[in-house]
């Protein structure tokens, strides 16, 4: 039975397989499922940002543990995605620090750049704002997240630069 | 200048290699801890030195370590705390990306001390790119010698791994932490049993803040009765204070514990004064889940006295009139800050946050923000103050960890200090309606409206 609206092609390369392989070997070899999070990071990060029921069973079986373990983890933690997110999704930070340096004029700003509402995916599919809870970077704001790192001390004009530069293909999003 | 003991390297070009790290003194507390010292010796100097856990509980380091069970012969593990996610927090940060072999050299050290064999540093997962330096650096600390087996030929072994999470404040809370590091949802663990007796795994653990590990090689370097010659009273030592909010100069800085609030914030050491001169309205001095104080209470105790940057002074007065030096998160307000939006912008924090395992928590926290919410939007009813300061005393002290008490302080502390603020809202929502994010116009201008 199909269980996700979303398909999601699967693909385990082996350079993934090594990477999952080494972070398992950080835990006591009957703690397996200590490795979770760290591992679901790693494939969510290889499958266009999201993970599909079918995703996470996969995850189960590598861990050798029941795909509810899995699911009511992906759940549980906000940085999971279990539908498809845009190719660049900018996660702003709002709050009370970075609403209090202007992070809510500056999300409308970027609604209205990319051409979407908050939360939703541009038209091309490239672009998404969405606002998240603080992020640590209070003294450098207002800032967001864009993959695995923090754009601080935003101005709209610096944004501006931000969404060339993804379209011009200059941002990496991952540190591998 | 004050005295930097965490930060005292961090401006030498290269520091966060391990190289250059190295050169200038750094692994030598693992030299010395593991060839002329016990590791009852090492948590002693800890002792001492009178720190006190930095993540915001305030718990004395070396008591902690002394609660760890090392009669059972169980495996024993030390885990870092670095879910850095306490709004106005950015200071471990700092450390961890800036000179990340202190943090390692201070788990290795104190591993030592509780006798771990198997650490772990539990960072959140927004700091992927920290997480990567970190491991990067234990690699570099691996293959120098620094881990694994049989450390410099004492006989003593340890492995260290970075673990991320995925973006849960409430994996901040230890026993969560630990729940998180097992690859389980961070649900908090009822307590007793006590990390240091049934942890990870069940085993033994002692979880500290990557500040308080990382102040560990000073300590065994100088002894912990020279860190205690430093600070004021039962606040001893050094502390990283996150400065952010309506001030000159944002960021990390390292202070002796005794410097004055007012100089804090207006000196150009450190913040610089406000932001275009702007009037000081509030301030919340560690991390969100303290009380925020009005401007009344910040540079001056309700005794008169001046208010210092120690555990004591900030807390002095009690919930009536202090707050607490917590995470060192010192969030700076000025007059165009609207109290009523910044407490619904919290709850909302907290109730996004809430892990939903107790019902006073997982349900108030979600009526504290509905409620504030409609205030703030001038949709705000007479009883409603009233109604907010019932949910958060029936939410404080009614659930398994400290979350809820954290959603419950801001709420009434904004209530107690800046009350004519919500009943302005409420007496007035035509004011407050369609109004911009800012306020335009600071409380200041309209509070005749309201003063009794």
């Amino acid at each position: 039975m199909e269980r996700t609206q979303y398909k999601q092609e699967i693909n385990m390369t082996e350079e993934l397989m090594a990477r999952i392989n080494e972070l398992i070997s950080h835990y006591p070899e009957d703690k397996r499922k200590s490795a979770l999070l760290p591992v679901l990071h790693e494939v969510q990060d290889a499958h266009d940002n999201w993970l599909s029921f079918e995703l996470q069973d996969k995850v189960a079986e590598i861990l050798n543990i029941k795909p509810v373990e899995v699911y009511e983890v992906v759940s549980f933690y906000t940085m999971f995605n279990q539908k498809p997110v845009a190719k660049y999704m900018f996660e702003f930070c709002r709050t009370s620090c970075c609403a209090t340096r202007g992070v809510e004029d500056l999300m409308e700003y970027a609604c209205e750049k990319i051409g979407a509402e908050l939360g939703e995916i541009s038209s091309d599919g490239l672009f998404q704002v969405v606002g998240v809870e603080c992020l640590g970077a209070c003294g450098y704001a207002p800032m967001l997240q864009l993959g695995d790192f923090y754009h601080e001390k935003l101005t709209k004009e610096s944004f501006d630069q931000l969404i060339e530069d993804c379209k011009a293909g200059k941002i990496t999003l991952h540190d591998k | 200048m004050g005295r930097k003991i965490l930060l005292e390297k961090i401006n030498i070009p290269g520091i966060k290699t391990y190289e250059v790290y190295r050169q200038n003194g750094g692994y030598a507390s693992v030299e010395k801890a593991l060839k002329t010292m016990t590791p009852d010796e090492v948590t002693e100097e800890v002792k001492t030195a009178g720190i006190r856990g930095r993540g915001g509980a305030g718990f004395p380091v070396g008591m902690k370590w002394s609660f760890i069970d090392k009669k059972s012969g169980k495996p024993r593990h030390l885990v870092c705390n670095a879910d850095e996610s306490e709004p106005g927090t950015f200071k471990d940060r700092f450390l961890m990306e800036h000179i990340p072999h202190l943090l390692i050299e201070g788990m290795i050290t104190s591993s030592f001390a509780l006798g771990a064999n198997l650490s772990y540093i539990y960072i959140r997962g927004e700091y992927m790119w920290i997480f990567k330096i970190l491991e990067r650096a234990i690699n570099e600390a691996r293959a120098a010698g620094w881990l694994g087996k049989n450390i410099m030929g004492s006989g003593y072994d340890l492995d260290l791994y970075v673990h991320c999470g995925a973006g849960a404040y409430i994996c901040g809370e230890e026993t969560a932490l630990i729940e998180s590091l097992e690859g389980k949802r961070g649900n908090p663990r009822i307590k007793p049993p006590f990390p240091a007796i049934s942890g990870l795994w069940q085993n033994p653990t002692v979880v500290n803040n990557v500040e308080s590990i990382s102040a560990v090689p000073w300590i065994v370097m100088n002894s912990g009765a020279e860190y205690a010659k430093i600070g004021i009273e039962r606040s001893t030592g050094t502390k990283l204070i996150s400065a952010s909010g309506h001030i000159k100069n944002p960021g990390v800085y390292e202070i002796e514990l005794g410097v004055s609030v007012e100089e804090f914030i207006n000196s150009d050491e450190f913040c610089g004064g406000m932001i275009d001169d702007r009037p000081l309205k509030a301030l919340v001095p560690g991390g969100s889940s303290v009380p925020i104080l009005p401007a009344h209470l910040i540079y001056k105790t309700a005794a008169g006295t001046d208010r210092l940057m120690t555990y004591e002074s900030l807390a002095d007065g009690g919930f009536a009139t202090g707050s607490a030096l917590g995470s060192g998160g010192f969030i700076v307000y000025n007059d165009t800050t609207c109290i009523v939006r910044n407490t619904w912008n919290f709850s909302r924090f907290y109730h996004h946050e809430s892990c939903g395992q107790c019902t006073p928590c997982r349900e108030g926290t979600g009526w504290l923000e509905k409620v504030l919410h409609r205030i703030e939007t001038g949709k705000g009813r007479e009883e409603d103050i009233e109604l907010l300061w019932s949910i958060q005393s029936k939410i404080e002290g009614n659930t398994i960890c400290p979350l809820g008490d954290a959603a419950s302080w801001p709420v009434a502390a904004a209530i107690r200090h800046f009350r004519e603020e919500f009943e302005y809202h409420i007496r007035f929502p035509e004011k407050v309606k369609n109004r911009d994010h800012f306020v335009a116009e600071p409380f200041e201008k309209v509070r005749h409206l309201v003063a009794k």
